[in-house]
């Protein structure tokens, strides 16, 4: 592991209160990203890979423990700087796409970029340019439940990169599709991984994990396993076994 | 600022996509602008044509009338305004001309009149030559009282125009012998058309002789009577009402401390009451449709938090991609403003709609006529309803947990 730390926790835990019952969904968490990294969260559901998945992605606080991101520390940041850095450092890929309904697939990958101020000439040119490079350029102006289910990932995929983020979190981006069209997006993730981009992918499906090339293991709100895989073209094939 | 166009047109985007539901969550405030604006447009129109017609009438004229107030009748104390008042004031007031006594014998319409076998009831005053000069009622047909018909007590009649229809009067009437208080009063003069004062008929009085109207009632009593005149230089005006106070209160035997026991009016005085009485409806009829206007926005309220429930799945969404707190708050908040001003202009439009559509049906009214305040009262109460109203949902939406709104199904 080499190149510079892109994120970083120390002693990270998380707790929810229930009731008069205190669960710890993250108990003492360390962990450090690098730049360039293509890394997998896997775990049984429980096992506190989405907490952490939060944590990471911003859209959540530790309850306590340091979470340092690109060198600055975010767990004591409010509210509109948390919503800033998840505009600025995180794209998010959701297990059921989170498209916004209302709009076509061009509004949907231009919407980050109004919390950027970004005008809207040029809004609408990253944006195309992002949905062009998903292979969709020629889809700008379909609704959502106008594109198929990897559509709509590739969609949702565009969306989180076209702000140029630190960090791709994806949270099983494979849930909701059949094996083939899983394959696709398994490969496009690939390709961004070359391009230099840093992933993060939530899965509880082994095969999809293996395909990374670094395995976080977690069981009960700690982590169980960390381990570098070759993430060779090998994984594809188990893939396609499925 | 570059927020405020972006919410806006995500605003728009989101009443686009609810067409139905967002005109429905309006209704409210539509009906409610639209009550504000029929009504202002039809009382203003009203006031409007009243304006008109008390401009018409002169206004450098200038009527005495007693004034009885509760304490005097319970007193058992006569007041009155007599003969001798007038003379006292054309003797010692300057400044003035055409004084004339105007005696009351049935007022509004309450005198039988018999033409044939038609009746029709009317107000009918004694009064003299000098009452058309200050009042400007001059006959269209025929003549006026003559100083004559006032000395000889001539049994003689000038109508308004309403009679002509009433009493089933030829189309020339003069001539012709009509019947009160039973005695026969040949018609020498019809009146010009005056119209009418809110809703009151000028047109339905007759004018006879002052001598006559005395020895109607009886020589012997001493009548009551409404004094007339004009003011020569209205620049004067506060000078002579104040030397007829004077002279009144002379006659009156009035000590100083006491009330006036008579009124002095101005047509612009006259006027100035009947503003205040529309004022004060106005404000009532506006204080109810306010109530409307608060349910119309409660309304929207309602809607919106349903639609936040609703879309909180997008705001998740939003916040997950990075919107700030204030982003969706603007956006919800924008979305309610809009709302109420989408049902503001429409209920603009429709109101001013019924209030012309109205002002033809009804003749007496000149027109509908809507001031540009109420037009700024409506649309900022709109907006002011859409804003009080929607901050509730704005805020609900604005503080939800990005993940929480993420998972919620």
């Amino acid at each position: 592991m080499t190149g510079e730390a892109v994120l970083e926790l120390r002693q990270v835990t998380k707790q929810y209160v229930m009731g008069d019952v205190t669960l710890n969904a993250l108990k003492n968490v360390n962990l450090v990203l690098y730049r360039n990294e293509y890394a997998a969260f896997i775990g049984p559901s429980g096992s506190g890979k989405t907490t952490l998945m939060n944590i990471v992605g911003c859209l959540d606080k530790p309850t306590s423990g340091e979470y340092i991101l690109n060198g600055t520390p975010v767990a004591e940041q409010d509210d509109n700087a948390l919503a800033r850095i998840r505009n600025r450092e995180i794209g998010f890929v959701f297990q059921n796409f989170n498209l916004l309904g209302r709009a076509n697939a061009l509004h949907n990958v231009m919407q980050p970029l109004i919390y950027r101020g970004i005008p809207l000439g040029e809004r609408k040119r990253m944006a195309t340019e992002a949905l062009q490079n998903v292979g969709l350029g020629d889809r700008l102006h379909h609704l959502p439940n106008q594109l198929s289910g990897g559509q709509r990932q590739r969609v949702a995929i565009a969306r989180a990169l076209v702000g140029k983020p630190s960090i791709l979190l994806a949270d099983e981006p494979t849930g909701n599709l059949d094996s083939s069209t899983s394959r696709d997006v398994m490969t496009m993730f690939d390709t961004l991984h070359r391009a230099g981009h840093t992933i993060i992918i939530v899965t509880h499906d082994q095969n999809i994990a293996n395909h990374c090339r670094r395995v976080i293991r977690m069981m009960d709100g700690q982590i169980l396993s960390d381990t570098a895989t070759a993430g060779k073209e090998e994984n594809l094939e188990v893939l396609r076994r499925v | 600022m570059y927020n405020l166009v972006e919410s806006l047109r995500s605003a728009l985007q989101a009443i686009r996509a609810h067409a139905l539901r967002s005109f429905l969550t309006t209704l409210g405030v539509i009906i409610a602008v639209t009550a504000v604006i029929a009504v202002v447009s039809l009382i203003q129109g009203f006031r409007h044509s009243v304006t008109t017609t008390f401009a018409n009438m002169g206004t450098n004229s200038l009527t005495i009338q007693s004034d009885e107030t509760q304490e005097d009748y319970l007193t058992g104390k006569v007041v009155k305004v007599t003969p001798d008042d007038m003379r006292a004031i054309q003797h010692d007031v300057s400044g003035i001309s055409n004084i004339t006594p105007v005696l009351t014998l049935a007022d509004f319409g309450s005198g039988a009149i018999q033409y044939g076998d038609q009746i029709a009831y009317a107000g009918i005053y004694g009064t003299t030559s000098s009452h058309a000069e200050n009042t400007s009622f001059y006959p269209v047909r025929g003549r006026y009282i003559t100083p004559s018909d006032d000395l000889d007590h001539r049994r003689v009649a000038v109508i308004g125009q309403t009679l002509l229809t009433d009493l089933n009067l030829p189309k020339n009437p003069l001539g012709q012998y009509i019947e009160m208080y039973g005695q026969w009063f040949k018609i020498i003069g019809v009146l010009k058309k005056l119209g009418s004062i809110g809703g009151q008929d000028q047109d339905d009085r007759i004018y006879i002789p002052y001598g006559t109207a005395h020895s109607l009632l009886g020589a012997a009593t001493v009548p009551d009577v409404a004094i007339n005149l004009t003011i020569n230089n209205l620049q004067n005006l506060d000078s002579v009402v104040g030397r007829i106070t004077e002279v009144l209160r002379r006659q009156h035997h009035l000590k100083p401390g006491q009330h006036n026991d008579f009124l002095v009016q101005t047509p612009e005085q006259t006027l100035g009451t009947f503003n205040k009485v529309l004022n004060s409806i106005t404000l009532i009829l506006g204080g109810i449709v306010g109530i409307s206007l608060l349910v119309g926005g409660i309304g929207i309220m309602n809607i919106m938090l349903v639609s936040v429930t609703e879309r909180t799945r997008e705001i998740g969404i939003c916040k997950s991609l990075g919107a700030r707190r204030r982003d969706i708050l603007l956006q919800f908040l924008i979305e309610a403003v809009i709302l109420s001003l989408i049902g503001g202009i429409i209920g603009l439009l429709l109101g001013y709609g019924i209030g012309v559509l109205v002002a033809h049906l009804v003749p007496q009214f000149l027109g509908a006529h809507v001031p540009w305040w109420a037009v700024v009262l409506a649309f900022g109460f709109a907006a002011g309803v859409g804003v009080l109203f929607g901050i509730a949902p704005a805020a609900k939406a604005a503080s939800l947990s990005p993940i929480d709104a993420l998972r919620y199904e």
